[in-house]
């Protein structure tokens, strides 16, 4: 993959800025049907939830319990409204203690 | 205030400025997760130059961490892409929302701006008090955002580096923890955030069973399977957004 990830980056960029510019730039009537524009709007979340599970049980390939802590751990610092990056660093410490258990 | 033409014409600068100023907060709110995202590309072994272009070329924070996920997974390039694409769809929505206030402006520079819009950049122009948003106040916002997120990626790529081992293997959680992050304050007040991604999780974790699902195409159909069928449900469900 390494040697054509550039490729990948642009085909990235291309498909990213397609929706950015079509609306804005070309087309005449903005119109698009509420329910698409619910569908649209709900892929994020469900992205997000495809992207955690099962990845995150799968960190280390010997332990489930490792990349349950560490996600529990990050549950648990999001929902005390800490910043992306606190929540990011403490999960990381938190695994980085359990390695020395 | 209602400028005339000439008058708008004459206060360009004016406009740039006002945009600088409210690109700031949202560079100060991007250093971090750049950060992150520069921490993590060298977790997922990119290099320096695939790093800082994937912030140049595609710049959509959202879409550069899955890129990463999917890099470590072994995804394909068409998987890649088709998720990227299918992430971002969404811009559809704010760039026709930005048109209808943006028009009076040349094509060719509506083609450059369009390039700015990301979920931050459009929240602060569409919330914006100015009756007409100028190509320069757009531009000057864009710029003070992207600049921010193109060199906080390749400060954290390089500070990444001289982390110890041990450090750098915890850190595979990382990426988990930073969309538990992004998702947990949305599900805290949505029924439907939450049915939407423990739907999608229960679905990739289904598919992930089987061999020709796993990865990119997995993560795609059980996106669309849960947005889709979640609207169905629960269309109307929500008081606002």
């Amino acid at each position: 993959m390494s040697d054509q990830l550039i490729w990948v980056i642009v085909g990235m960029g291309i498909v990213t800025y397609i929706p950015r510019m079509l609306p804005l730039v070309l087309f005449h009537t903005n119109h698009l049907h509420p329910r698409i524009q619910g569908i649209l709007k709900n892929v994020p979340y469900a992205i997000l939830g495809a992207l955690i599970f099962p990845g995150v049980l799968t960190i280390n390939p010997e332990s489930y319990l490792y990349g349950g802590i560490g996600a529990a751990a990050a549950f648990i610092a999001a929902w005390l409204n800490l910043n992306v990056i606190v929540v990011v660093l403490s999960s990381i410490f938190v695994l980085y203690g359990y390695t020395f258990l | 205030m209602m400028p005339s033409p000439a008058v708008h014409r004459q206060e360009t600068p004016a406009y740039w400025k006002k945009g600088v100023q409210a690109g700031l907060p949202i560079a100060i709110g991007y250093m971090p997760v750049a950060f992150t995202f520069g921490l993590l590309a060298k977790a997922a072994e990119l290099s320096l130059f695939e790093t800082i272009s994937m912030s140049i070329i595609v710049f959509a924070g959202a879409s550069q961490y899955i890129a990463l996920s999917m890099i470590v997974a072994l995804s394909g390039a068409a998987e890649l892409i088709l998720t990227t694409f299918i992430m971002n769809i969404r811009h559809l929505l704010m760039s026709a929302s930005l048109k209808e206030r943006a028009e009076d402006d040349p094509k060719w520079l509506r083609a450059i701006y369009a390039f700015f819009i990301t979920d931050e950049t459009f929240s602060v122009a569409a919330t914006s008090p100015e009756k007409k948003i100028t190509g320069s106040y757009l531009l000057g916002l864009g710029l003070v955002a992207y600049s921010c997120w193109v060199i906080f990626s390749g400060v954290g790529y390089l500070m990444g580096s001289g982390l110890p081992q041990s450090l750098q293997d915890s850190m595979g959680i990382a990426l988990y923890a930073m969309f538990i992050a992004l998702l947990v304050p949305a599900a805290k007040k949505s029924k439907k955030v939450i049915a939407l991604a423990a739907s999608a999780a229960v679905l990739n974790s289904i598919f992930s069973l089987v061999p020709a699902l796993k990865g990119g195409w997995g993560i795609i159909l059980s996106t669309l399977i849960a947005a889709v069928t979640i609207e169905f449900f629960m269309r109307g469900d929500e008081r606002d957004e």
